[in-house]
């Protein structure tokens, strides 16, 4: 009983919020990885390129909320999720007609491609802003939780309660068949081994008849749908405010970094790395520990390797670690 | 060439100054954050201070007859090198005979030490509630319309202490509001007998707060203290509370005083109480009835209309808009003794000192400023019931 009781707090506590952080950063890390894979920079526009994702799902949302149509229990932006998609890709070829081409054709350095991206991350964070407003705005509706830490503790009769709410069981759910779609498509369709070719070795793919606007185009497509789910996912589960979405960029590449730039399974495994270290160094384990050990050796402390304050320290630690180690990342993708 | 550049440049910026001169405009700068963690709260501020300025102008009795107009600047609330830019464009680009600002602790402290004491200009914070800033070094220049927080750390005590609660877990928003606050609190509340699991901080504005939820877990305590702002960390950590079944019962600080609070989160929240600045005085429901487009009753609305209006009163009793002689003044027209200043009675004001005459001005906030020109403060206890702010009482 002690043994459950133990194993449930750490669950409630760590594990399931870690896997639907890690699912969120996951999804971001992918598409950053994907456009340094194909267009071989960093973008930093990827952040807000989700909040303007889950922007237009959320407009969309709060419409069929007006009109009444939902798909109780479940929340509606999951119904108003592929128009934002639809609107996130035509933002995403849009900016790149008008930025990155020109850069591209003047065979710009990656460096200046970065600094390109700083430009389009501030225009598309005040775009998004301009439209919905700096504030928070809720859109989640249908039913909040799978099981209730109450339900749950009365239910089972123990002690310590397990939460699971419906929007972290969406987020695990969805990253996973996105997963399996992308790798699906990366692996064994024509336009997807173009695709790798085309990151693996560009001069050779040309050679070969690949069509370079073609490759850029879809990695900008598949790039804007893995943001709009990611954001909107993402603000489903806590809220959505366009400031977050800047900060949610850092993390993104601690992911991406950590498990190598440009390799898809790095960018999942780059997430989940850094959502448990961040969550699981700075926990405190002293009640964790009560129920395992006899009463008398319980203690005092709260057994708390790093204080919350280090939680990013956490996470960078990891990464420049990594980079000094492996610089080419856990999954040996490209060097930075 | 270049001398005959120079030389026109200098006329026109000469002329330019002349023309403001002659045509009475006095310039007053409002720096807050209009982006960064709090730009959801600083347009309903700026737009307070403005309701006063342009009250001010339009009575046409202010230094016989000048307007005053405002120049809006970005604190970015969290940036200090960002702030103090801006306050020094302020200044010598702008020419601004004052400011309203900064709003959050950390870059009023910065423009007050790097730009305003340097240029010898007068601030008035309507929200920066940093204890440190009561004894900083500031040439009698920095006054605010708000109160310190070692008030509203007693004030939560007494809030707390009322409800039988004795042992509380602390989660403040890491800067120096919130430290302020949370130290503040936890040596009046330990003094009064309570315990303090753990204090522990949490950054604003980051994508999860399960880390800092987890650790306050462990840690237990009745209730949660959060010491933050309501569309930032401290509504992070209240929710991923709650859905994980961490605490039930919150107790919010000025920050996380609002109506958006309960409404994003729903009926979960009932039960949970806190304080926020506030009085029963009329002044506040005076100025809600005087601003049409603006919540006069959001955090800082009335504080941020109250500092405008000193400057302007304290002008008009110097009968100068230079900055080391009104700032004598600001006191004066603040306290009694004198005639009672209203919301909306600024005009009314003007005339009173123009003929010679004593104000003391109340305002929207219930203004009484003491020690090194801080707000005396009065708070209103609210609690979460039904899903809604309602007020319980006042200390």
């Amino acid at each position: 009983m002690e043994l459950l009781n133990a194993f449930i707090l750490l669950s409630n506590f760590v594990l399931v919020p870690a896997i639907a952080y890690g699912s969120q950063l996951a999804l971001g890390a992918l598409g950053v990885t994907l456009i340094y894979g194909i267009l071989r920079f960093s973008n930093f526009a990827h952040g807000d390129t989700m909040a303007f994702g889950a922007m237009v799902t959320i407009l969309f949302t709060w419409w069929f909320q007006s009109m009444g149509i939902s798909i109780d229990p479940l929340p509606t932006a999951l119904l108003a999720l592929p128009f934002g998609i639809l609107c996130c890709i035509g933002f995403v070829l849009a900016t790149d007609r008008i930025v990155y081409r020109f850069y591209r054709r003047q065979k710009a350095a990656p460096v200046i491609f970065l600094i390109a991206s700083m430009g389009v991350m501030f225009v598309t964070n005040g775009i998004v802003r301009f439209i919905i407003g700096p504030n928070d705005q809720q859109f989640a509706d249908g039913e909040r939780f799978i099981v209730k830490a109450r339900t749950f503790k009365q239910m089972t009769g123990l002690e310590e309660g397990l939460s699971f709410k419906v929007s972290q069981g969406i987020t695990v759910v969805t990253a996973i068949l996105v997963v399996i779609a992308l790798f699906w498509f990366l692996n064994r369709t024509r336009t997807g081994k173009s695709m790798r070719a085309y990151s693996d070795n560009e001069d050779l793919a040309l050679l070969s008849g690949i069509n370079p606007d073609k490759v850029v185009m879809v990695a900008w497509i598949i790039a804007a749908t893995l943001a709009t789910i990611a954001g909107t996912l993402y603000g489903l589960d806590k809220s959505f405010k366009p400031f977050t979405y800047l900060q949610l960029l850092l993390p993104i590449f601690a992911a991406a970094i950590v498990g190598g730039l440009g390799s898809p399974i790095g960018a999942i495994a780059g997430g989940f790395v850094i959502a448990f270290s961040e969550i699981m160094v700075t926990y405190a384990y002293k009640k964790f520990i009560a129920y395992l050990v006899p009463e008398s050796w319980e203690p005092d402390t709260l057994v708390q390797l790093l204080s919350t304050d280090y939680k990013f320290a956490v996470s960078f630690m990891i990464l420049l670690l990594v980079l000094l180690f492996r610089p080419t990342g856990i999954f040996a993708g490209k060097s930075v | 060439m270049k001398k005959l550049l120079l030389a026109s440049a200098a006329t026109v910026a000469l002329a330019g100054s002349a023309f403001a001169e002659a045509h009475g405009d006095v310039k007053l700068g409002v720096i807050l954050g209009f982006t960064g963690p709090i730009e959801s709260l600083t347009p309903a501020m700026a737009a307070g201070a403005e309701q006063a300025m342009s009250e001010v102008s339009e009575s046409g009795k202010f230094m016989g007859g000048k307007s005053i107009t405002s120049v809006r600047a970005d604190s970015t609330c969290v940036d200090s090198a960002a702030a103090s830019a801006a306050a020094e464009r302020l200044i010598t680009s702008d020419g601004v005979s004052g400011i309203v600002g900064a709003d959050c602790s950390g870059v009023t402290t910065a423009i007050l030490t790097n730009v305003a004491v340097a240029n010898g200009m007068v601030m008035i914070s309507p929200s920066a509630t940093s204890p440190a800033l009561s004894d900083v070094e500031d040439n009698g220049l920095f006054f605010r319309t708000s109160p310190s927080d070692a008030r509203q750390g007693q004030v939560m005590t007494e809030v707390i202490m009322d409800r039988d609660i004795k042992s509380v877990a602390i989660t403040y928003t890491n800067n120096d509001y919130g430290k302020g606050l949370a130290d503040a609190f936890q040596s009046s509340f330990e003094a009064a007998g309570g315990t303090v699991t753990i204090s522990a901080a949490h950054e604003d504005g980051k994508a999860d707060y399960s880390a800092e939820v987890g650790a306050l877990a462990a840690a237990g305590g009745d209730v949660l203290v959060v010491v933050g702002y309501l569309d930032q960390g401290g509504k992070g950590v209240i929710e991923g509370s709650l859905d994980s079944g961490a605490f039930d019962t919150f107790v919010l600080s000025d920050g996380m005083v609002g109506d958006s609070l309960p409404e994003a989160i729903g009926s979960d929240l009932n039960g949970s109480f806190g304080q926020a600045p506030g009085t029963d005085s009329e002044g506040a429901a005076m100025l809600n009835d005087l601003m049409a487009d603006v919540d006069a009753s959001a955090p800082y609305v009335a504080e941020s209309y109250d500092a405008a209006a000193l400057i302007a009163l304290a002008m008009q009793a110097a009968d100068s808009t230079d900055p080391s002689v009104y700032k004598e003044k600001i006191m004066d027209v603040a306290n009694a003794p004198g005639e009672k200043i209203m919301p909306g009675e600024l005009g009314k004001a003007l005339e009173i000192i123009a003929g010679g005459g004593d104000v003391d001005y109340v305002g929207g906030s219930n203004v009484e400023l003491i020690g090194a020109g801080e707000s005396a403060g009065s708070y209103r206890e609210i609690e979460i019931k039904d899903g809604a702010l309602s007020t319980v009482g006042f200390r």
